[in-house]
């Protein structure tokens, strides 16, 4: 896995589906993905002789949405080209993209206070797919082509070779669909192929400006699949150049099931698609006050959330990173703290519990909770199972652990009953710990935690402690 | 009951509410023509008394409530590149042989909504690519005043059957001349409105930015009723629009007044055959004595015009035509290695000469590494030569020329030549390379009754003016539009 003495370039190439109800050019529903083949088709995007075009302008909107959102320059002309070549899964023979005026170019997406310049974010259509009988494309006998996804809009986000390591690109991509959710762009789910990205790769010496030869990377399905795919390639070039031979330029897929990348195409021969303006569709003016009417409804972005949840609420870096890279999240921690709950406890809150189950709760149930834990009423194990227990119902932590009996009891005189009966039940701890064995504590404090769930356990130790002494 | 074939629209819609016949009669009028000649003509391809048959039934129910529509009723041929609902549909080609769209084109809807009974659908060059339809994929159309020459073309089958009486208007596509050229030749009125008048919807595309549909008629004022018909913006194409179309207003306030350009480059075309420039120089006479003023206008890029033309149409057209490779209708050559092999022989199969020679033209000027020396210098010279009609338009109302230099040529006589073909539409295509509306309407005949058009172009969206001077034109010289005689 050794790239000693080679420096990493990465650009990277993200295809997006912006939210939308209709396909790029005609008013099929997007769908989804498990569709009936050809059940989200029409005679628009089926390429029938005499059909045209019309643009969508919720794409568009959510296409300059996203420029704005990377801070890019958004022309005030830009226009559709065709980009002509023949193949089953592309109906009309060209595919509409942008070529020479993309709807917006030159901006940034700041990652760990460093930017990655993004070249330009444009405009096109999705292709449809190809299902091939038997298992080998060449040894097929039949193929199929299914044109549901041929007209679905796309944004192409194209960045410049700024990144460095997989751990980057990986950062990027995550950091990409972080913003595309926040402002409601795109829902970007990487698995429902809403979000694709196909990285370029290339080595070269460090110290020298010259790029090497690159190859792109498809199939990749998952941020963790981004990682590695773009791991085992650095890893193979490097075998490849330390042995003195050349990277060939091309397309290599990643293959999830055998968890390397194969060559698919080589770039030796570029292909000519012809590029000429959609004559179908004239020139778009993007006017001024769309943009500014488009910018002042931006919500606030990661970036400058993280910040602010650093400043507002004290809390430290790491936690604000991971809050603020989720929008619902983000939003949780602000509204259960104006609820009246301690900022930091409620961060751990979110972080261990609510991230990672994916369970989220109202902010004021997770207020109340995290006041009901820190006034010490009910334990860490019992405010977990309250808090599943909310979400999945409904009702209000308070109400659950009133039904329970969860409520701490941090009364000594009614604690001392259960120690003593604790102690009576386990003879030979109690010698053990009166000869000297202190671990011996654990093993009685594990029976009371049992015998009695709702014990406080800082005054029911205290109390076992004095009982034992 | 020959004189049915006879009519105008505005004669025919007086006499259909006049109950001299109904609209059923006035189609089976037509029809019985049809079976007479067009074994002769050879105007039509396909015909559809499924959707005859039911239009009629629905117009003489929407005269009998009282409709005062001038379509209601109005028999209708329609080129075969535009696309009508369950009706075979293949411009004029092999590789659409057999293809009914699900959709009807906005233009032919709308004048189906309008009242007109759809008779048949006409011959063309294979996806009008061509100026005499000897092009087309099926067999070629004779004129109707000559049967053995041509009718012009693209449109030739739509021109002949309205020069025959076999249909009262016929819907063509004007790419570089493709309806004015063959009303020249057949005889008959031939309007190409402005670029983004009519939707494009359901017209098959030759080449998008200079395709437009419309109306061949007896008469200008007919033209300007289909016009008026089927303009409009539409929501299925980007590139039509709703600038106003008031072409019925003025329509007889003649050209008292008015300046109409005589452009030199034009007038002077080589080429030109001495009984068009006399035609020409007639209907100038006419246009000063109905108090017109004559002036001369310059257009200095056309020679460039045929050229940029060759190179912007033919690269549309290798896109446009990518589409059929035999995977989702027409045609399909299956049996083959693999993808690239089955598009190949589909396409050489279900293409013709012409079709192909253009695909690979086109493909050639948009390739890498040419694309700057062709088809973006093309579409500089195209800048130019609007520059020059805006110039020109400064200086004059409209602008009057012949539409084509020659008449009517021999069946045969240009077919080993595409270039000679090409310069048929010398004076047309800058009207498509600039957007600008043009009319042809007839302007007498040779010795040996071969027609005559001279051609009236109009600035952008003028299509009011150039009705207006066409129709001063009719009634200044007395020269209309009339059906060819069959014995």
């Amino acid at each position: 896995m050794s790239s000693a003495g080679w420096e990493v370039v990465i650009g990277m190439e993200v295809h997006v589906q912006p939210r939308t109800r209709s396909k790029m050019f005609c008013g099929c529903a997007v769908g989804q993905l498990g569709d009936p083949p050809n059940s989200n088709v029409c005679e628009i995007c089926l390429g029938m002789p005499g059909t045209l075009p019309v643009i969508n302008k919720a794409a568009v909107e959510a296409c300059l949405k996203t420029a704005l959102a990377l801070n890019c320059e958004i022309p005030r002309h830009t226009k559709f080209d065709r980009k002509n070549y023949m193949y089953p899964d592309l109906p009309k023979g060209y595919q509409i993209s942008q070529y020479d005026l993309p709807m917006s170019v030159s901006g940034y997406l700041e990652l760990d206070g460093r930017r990655v310049r993004v070249r330009r974010v444009h405009l096109e259509e999705d292709t449809g797919k190809l299902i091939h009988a038997g298992d080998k494309l060449h040894k097929a006998s039949e193929s199929f082509v299914d044109l549901n996804r041929a007209g679905v809009p796309l944004m192409e986000i194209v960045t410049e070779p700024d990144l460095r390591s997989a751990d980057e690109a990986r950062d990027y991509a995550v950091a990409l669909r972080t913003l595309l959710r926040t402002i409601g762009a795109s829902e970007a789910e990487m698995e429902k192929g809403q979000l694709r990205a196909e990285p370029n790769i290339s080595l070269r010496r460090p110290g020298t400006e010259e790029l090497g030869v690159k190859t792109e990377l498809k199939n990749i399905n998952s941020f963790r699949a981004l990682h590695r795919a773009i791991s085992f390639e650095v890893t193979r070039q490097t075998e490849v150049l330390e042995s003195g031979g050349t990277v060939v330029q091309e397309t290599r897929g990643w293959s999830e099931a055998e968890q390397r990348t194969f060559s698919q195409r080589s770039k030796e021969f570029a292909e000519d698609y012809r590029y000429f303006p959609e004559p179908d569709l004239p020139p778009l003016e993007i006017e001024a006050s769309w943009i500014e009417e488009l910018r002042r409804a931006l919500p606030e972005l990661p970036g400058a959330r993280r910040g602010r949840l650093v400043s507002q609420y004290g809390l430290p870096a790491a936690d604000a990173v991971l809050i603020a890279a989720d929008r619902d999240l983000a939003d949780l921690f602000e509204a259960a703290v104006a609820a009246g709950a301690e900022p930091k406890p409620v961060a751990n809150w979110i972080i261990g519990d609510v991230a990672p189950t994916g369970k989220i709760p109202t902010p004021e149930h997770l207020a109340e909770l995290v006041k009901l834990v820190t006034a010490g009423s009910i334990t860490r194990d019992q405010a977990r199972e309250v808090l599943l227990e909310s979400v999945e119902t409904g009702r209000s932590p308070a109400h659950i652990v009133a039904e329970h009996g969860y409520a701490q009891v941090s009364d000594e005189s009614t604690l001392q009953d259960e120690v003593e009966a604790v102690m009576q039940a386990n003879p030979r701890a109690v010698e053990d710990y009166r000869a000297g064995k202190k671990q011996a504590l654990g093993a009685l404090m594990a029976e009371l935690r049992k015998r009695a769930p709702q014990a406080n356990p800082k005054v029911a130790s205290e109390l076992l402690l004095r009982l034992l002494d | 009951m020959s004189d049915l074939t006879e009519l105008t629209i505005r004669e025919a819609a007086k006499l259909l509410r006049l109950h001299s016949f109904s609209a059923a009669e006035l189609v089976t009028a037509h029809i019985n023509l049809i079976e007479r000649i067009d074994s002769r003509v050879k105007a039509f391809l396909r015909f559809t008394p499924e959707l005859w048959e039911k239009q009629a039934e629905a117009a003489d129910a929407r005269i009998s409530s009282g409709d005062m529509g001038p379509l209601v009723g109005i028999p209708m041929a329609v080129k075969d590149v535009l696309c009508v609902r369950g009706v075979e549909t293949t411009a004029g080609s092999q590789i659409l042989r057999g293809f009914r769209p699900p959709y009807t084109g906005t233009a032919a809807s709308r004048l189906f909504d309008a009242g007109a009974v759809m008779l048949g659908v006409t011959n063309c060059d294979e996806f009008a690519m061509g100026s005499s339809t000897e092009n087309s994929g099926y067999h070629p159309t004779h004129n109707p005043w000559s049967l053995d020459r041509v009718p012009g073309g693209s449109s030739g089958g739509s021109a002949a059957a309205v020069a025959s009486g076999e249909a009262m208007i016929a819907l063509g596509t004007d790419t570089g001349g493709s309806i004015r050229q063959p009303a020249a030749l057949c005889g008959v009125v031939g309007m190409k409105p402005t670029y983004g008048r009519v939707s494009r919807y359901g017209l098959i595309a030759f080449a998008s930015s200079l395709d437009q549909i419309g109306p061949f008629t007896r008469s200008v004022e007919d033209a300007a009723i289909v016009l008026d018909a089927m303009a409009g913006h539409d929501p299925l194409d980007a590139t039509s629009s709703n600038r106003p179309n008031d072409v019925l207003r003025d329509l007889e306030a003649g050209v008292k007044g008015m300046k109409l350009g005589v452009p030199r480059e034009y007038y002077d075309v080589e080429g030109m055959e001495p009984v068009v420039k006399a035609a020409i120089d007639k209907a100038i006479k006419n246009f000063r004595d109905a108090g017109a003023e004559i002036i001369d206008v310059t257009l200095p890029h056309t020679d460039y015009g045929l050229a940029a033309y060759y190179i912007i149409a033919p690269a549309e057209c290798s896109s446009n035509l990518a589409r059929f490779d035999g995977v989702r209708y027409g045609m399909s050559e299956v049996d083959a290695q693999n993808v690239t092999e089955a598009y190949m022989r589909t396409r050489r199969r279900g293409f013709g000469t012409e079709v192909r020679r253009r695909v690979m033209l086109g493909t050639y000027a948009l390739s890498s590494g040419y694309y700057d020396a062709y088809y973006l210098k093309a579409q500089k010279v195209r800048t130019l030569i609007k520059r020059d009609f805006d110039l020109a338009f400064e200086k004059c109302d409209a602008i009057i020329s012949a539409t084509s230099p020659t008449v009517a040529f021999p069946i045969g006589s240009k077919t080993q030549d595409p270039l000679s073909m090409y310069l048929c539409d010398v004076l047309t295509l800058g009207g498509n390379l600039a957007g600008l509306p043009g009319i042809s309407v007839p302007c007498g005949m040779s010795e040996d009754l071969l027609p005559i058009g001279l051609q009236i172009m109009a600035p952008q969206w003028r299509e009011d003016v150039a009705l207006r001077v066409g129709r001063a034109y009719e009634v200044a010289s007395g020269v209309k539009a009339e059906v060819a005689p069959f014995v």
